[in-house]
């Protein structure tokens, strides 16, 4: 069993990071332009790490799906993003900002690594600023924040509900000032297929050119994957509709681990499905809890009558609402964090007490911010999201109260990495969401941007360029080398199979099935039984899609149906994964919950004696059994406590 | 409801291109247009035919990469919204309606619905950004204090998406608005404004040289922009930077 060693600096927590950058080695900057590095994903994460690899001087290929850089899913992050500035003075540090990322994370994640998070999150806005992103001002003409669930103090930095765009844009206009200046190669609408591994090192990849169909072979002297989540696992997400796990999961089956894939993050406030015809979920920004209340009704003869058209919210008096929330949790009330508002709204729905025909939502009502603040100041704060959910509903939330229920948004787990952000195959790194290092079992909200900018300008310039050191005398890497041809056909013979299959089912058809096996087995409540039964489900609708999937026209040229059934086809294969891990971590932790273990009053049960180590999954075959290693998580600066927001 | 179709289907740039009518039937109100379009590209896969090919990702109006030209407009007869925000609530049973993709010499079609926009790529890397480094050793953020006038005005011009609709729909195929929206996003920052003259010059340059038409002020680029860009970008555009320099400076 191959040993995970995370390559944590030795010293005290304060200073790992500043020592690192102190001893990393450099490459001179005459020997950085004959070094290649691919970088697949032009989110915050990859848009910002090819910026920032192409300034050094290497000689960055950037690689996205889409037709531009600048559409990458970053693009609809909406609340904001974190960083510990104290700029309110409310008491925020490095330190807290850790903790509470600890702490919200269920004791699941590494120190170390959550550590520099916290320290190189101040510098993202100072960069981001200096960049022209247009951040929310108060009138004296400083930076405005707000705050987000599971912490009690104001550092969260916003752009109206569209923060994610601005950071983005920021990212891809020093994306494209490399490009204009030749350090960075642009290619668009290109996909990866897979990773290329020579004499045990990442040293380039396959990628499929989407509008000619060609196969190209690309080598590099490293690999940084920053390609997002996997959250489409269950076809209905908050997702763009194209991300996907095919570049994770292709190096996974190259030997990188695959780490926690049962941590995903539900999120408490998304619009509640409406039909059969939905292709995809679309949030409501978290920050509508500030000034939101979430209630269903006390009555159960209530909550019935509003599912069958008869009364609304408007009609139930104030003393026979539930606010769930508030009572259950009375020091942070509807600011928990998004595991717990998820699982409480799940609670009252199964108990019967849902408010749309479906009996899955729950009321987010500002009728009392409207009247604390006036219908104003709820607009300025939150205009365009209300605008957002009456174009969508056809109803006007400062009127009625919005329903929502909780949808899956992010993806905790991803491809294992250490402190460098090295997978492990040496030369492959992740980053962003693709990874899985920084929020343990559960995420706080603005911490994913956070994460994304911070590796990408701050970490993996000084990880990876400290690993191309040893690269310089290494001259070009061939393409004729007998892996990249092995590479390339297997994804050939892959796409001409399913161009031949001449099966009877859409692509579509089984990712709907998937979704709903995934949903309802290893989503917001998990138990043995049920994850059994879905690892055979998963396994045989495999079989079912093989056999039976069809894929018109052909690969040469734009085939989106061919696009997707490769994504389809891994995410089947990580479903199950999924489901294994699941069953494998015997307790309740962040987004995990195991409905074995739970207290009476249905809170979770972590088991820190048996539990706290992070499960890196190996690949072993096609069909086989993956196996699990466990990395140990070791706390030296935080005590481990049971998580509570009472 | 029930609806005609009528699709413009290309099969790669080559080919000359053709509408085809498909008839929908049960098609729910609460749908979203791009729903009802994965539905029609359900039955003709069942069929055995080509899906219909459209850009889409994000579907909640923010990527900017969905672009049909419904009915003689750019996002359909809603105004402030993108292709994918409009529902079918807003056409009536047995209604027609055409689908078309954008047109302009600079967006070649690549296949249906399907243009190349990568112009747009360009026009932002001919200056389209602050010349500043990622090493985040910046000065700290507050050190500036910027009236919240403009940083809102800065803000109001970052939100355009990119998505082409203001070509689409121009007679001359200009992207002033979108390269206006740009320059003036970051002529409103203290960042921004070292460079903004020699930016403005160099894109819209940049934007001539790739094919696009002049901007003569018709201003229909302003009413079908679904992010509410505003004519005043391109004023501001003019008046500040280009004037009558515009050539003599290149
Ligand atoms: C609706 C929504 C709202 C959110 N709001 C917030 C928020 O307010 N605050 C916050 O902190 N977080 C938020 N998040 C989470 C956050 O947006 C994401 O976690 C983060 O943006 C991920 O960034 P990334 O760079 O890792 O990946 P992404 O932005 O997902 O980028 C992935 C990139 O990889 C490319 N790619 C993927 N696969 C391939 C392949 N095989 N070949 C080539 N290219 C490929 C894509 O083209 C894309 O460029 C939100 C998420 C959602 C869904
Ligand atoms: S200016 Fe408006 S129409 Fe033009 S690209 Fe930007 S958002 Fe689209
Ligand atoms: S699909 Fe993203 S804006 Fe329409």
């Amino acid at each position: 069993m191959t040993k995970l060693v995370d390559n944590i600096p030795e010293g005290p927590l304060v200073d790992k990071w500043t020592k690192y950058k102190a001893d990393a080695k450099l490459v001179n900057p005459a020997n950085r332009r004959n070094i290649d590095v691919i970088v697949v994903g032009t989110g915050l994460a990859g848009g910002a790490a090819a910026a920032s690899l192409g300034e050094m001087g290497f000689n960055v290929k950037s690689f996205c799906f889409q037709d531009s850089p600048r559409r990458a899913h970053s693009i609809a992050a909406q609340g904001g993003i974190n960083a510990a500035k104290n700029y309110q003075n409310d008491g925020d540090s490095t330190y807290r900002l850790f903790y509470d990322t600890i702490k919200g994370g269920d004791y699941r994640s590494r120190e170390a690594n959550v550590y520099r998070l916290a320290e190189v999150s101040t510098n993202i806005i100072d960069q981001c600023v200096a960049q022209g992103v247009p951040f929310a001002r108060e009138y004296g003409g400083l930076l405005d924040n707000r705050s987000f669930g599971g912490v009690q103090v104001q550092r969260t930095f916003y752009a109206k509900g569209q923060t994610g765009q601005q950071l983005l844009i920021g990212a891809y206009q020093a994306l494209s000032r490399q490009i204009s200046k030749g350090t960075v190669t642009m290619y668009n609408r290109h996909e990866m297929m897979d990773v290329v591994v020579i004499d045990g090192k990442a040293r380039g990849i396959i990628a499929r050119n989407l509008i000619t169909g060609k196969i190209e072979r690309h080598s590099a002297h490293a690999v940084v994957l920053a390609s997002g989540g996997y959250g489409n696992v269950f076809f209905l997400s908050t997702n763009a509709m194209g991300s996907n796990c095919t570049a994770a999961w292709k190096s996974y089956k190259k030997g990188a681990y695959f780490a926690n894939p049962c941590f995903v993050q539900i999120h408490p406030t998304c619009i509640p499905v409406t039909g059969d015809h939905q292709s995809k979920l679309t949030l409501m920004s978290e920050s509508l809890r500030n000034d939101g209340r979430i209630w269903v009704p006390k009555k159960k003869e209530d909550a019935e009558a509003i599912a069958r058209g008869e009364k609304t919210g408007l009609d139930i008096a104030e003393e026979d609402r539930d606010y769930y929330l508030e009572r259950r949790y009375p020091a942070f009330g509807n600011l928990v964090p998004r595991d717990v508002a998820s699982r409480a709204a799940k609670e009252r729905c199964d108990a019967g007490y849902g408010v749309n025909k479906t009996g899955q939502a729950v009321f987010l009502d500002f009728s009392d911010a409207i009247n604390r603040l006036g219908k104003d100041a709820v607009e300025a704060r939150y205009g365009n999201l209300f605008q957002m959910y009456e174009k969508i509903t056809d109803e006007n939330p400062y009127e009625m109260p919005m329903k929502i229920y909780p949808a899956i948004h992010y993806t905790m787990g991803g491809i294992w990495v250490d402190y460098n952000l090295q997978t492990t195959i040496p030369g492959l790194f992740a980053t962003g969401e693709a990874n899985f290092s920084d929020h343990g079992a559960n995420r706080l909200g603005a911490s994913a941007l956070m994460q994304g900018l911070a590796d990408g300008y701050f970490v993996a310039p000084y990880t990876v360029s400290n690993y191309l050191a040893d690269d310089i005398r290494t001259g070009k890497i061939s393409t004729d080398h007998p892996e990249f041809e092995k590479a390339e056909k297997t994804v050939d013979d892959k796409l001409d199979y399913f161009i031949n299959n001449n099966g009877s089912k859409s692509v579509d058809y089984f990712h709907r099935k998937l979704g709903k096996i995934i949903w309802e087995n290893c989503g917001m409540a998990r138990n043995k039984e049920d994850l059994e039964k879905a690892i055979k489900e998963v396994d045989s609708l495999r079989d079912e899609f093989w056999k039976e999937v069809k894929v018109p026209g052909t690969k040469d040229g734009l085939n989106q149906e061919l696009e997707k059934a490769g994504r389809v086809a891994d995410f089947i294969e990580l479903g199950a994964l999924m489901c294994y891990d699941a069953l494998s971590r015997e307790e309740s932790c962040g987004g995990h919950f195991r409905e074995e273990y739970q207290t009476p009053e249905g809170e979770a049960v972590r088991n820190d004696k048996e539990f706290a180590f992070v499960s890196a999954w190996e690949f072993k075959g096609e069909k086989k059994v993956p196996e699990l290693h466990k990395e140990d998580l070791k706390y030296e600066n935080i005590e481990l406590k049971q998580r509570s927001y009472k | 409801m029930n609806l005609t179709l009528k699709v413009w289907r290309q099969n790669g740039e080559n080919d000359k291109g053709r509408i085809v009518e498909y008839k929908m039937s049960d098609i729910s109100p609460d749908m979203s247009f791009l729903e009802m379009m994965d539905v029609l590209n359900e039955q003709l896969i069942e069929k055995g035919d080509n899906p219909v090919a459209f850009d889409h990702d994000c579907r909640e109006g923010i990527c900017g990469s969905c672009s049909m030209y419904i009915n003689g407009e750019p996002h359909g007869p809603e105004n402030l919204i993108t292709t994918c925000q409009l529902h079918m609530r807003s056409f009536k049973d047995g209604d027609t309606i055409y689908i078309e993709p954008w047109r302009a010499s600079a967006f070649p079609v690549v296949k249906d619905l399907v243009v190349d926009r990568s112009a747009f790529d360009a026009i932002i890397q001919a200056g389209g950004y602050v010349s500043v480094n990622t090493s985040g050793n910046t000065q700290d953020a507050n050190a500036i204090p910027i009236n919240k006038t403009d940083a809102d005005a800065a803000f109001d011009a970052a939100t355009c998406i990119g998505c082409g609709a203001c070509v689409a729909t121009c007679k001359n195929s200009s992207a002033m608005l979108f390269t206006a929206a740009k320059v003036s996003h970051l002529a409103h920052l203290p960042q921004g404004q070292v460079e903004a003259k020699e930016r403005a010059i160099n894109m819209v340059n940049k934007m001539d040289e790739l094919g696009f038409g002049n901007c003569t002020n018709t201003g229909d680029c302003e009413i079908q922009c679904p992010k509410g860009i505003s004519l005043d970008n391109i004023a501001l555009m003019n008046r500040d930077f280009l004037g009558a320099s515009l050539k003599s400076e290149k």
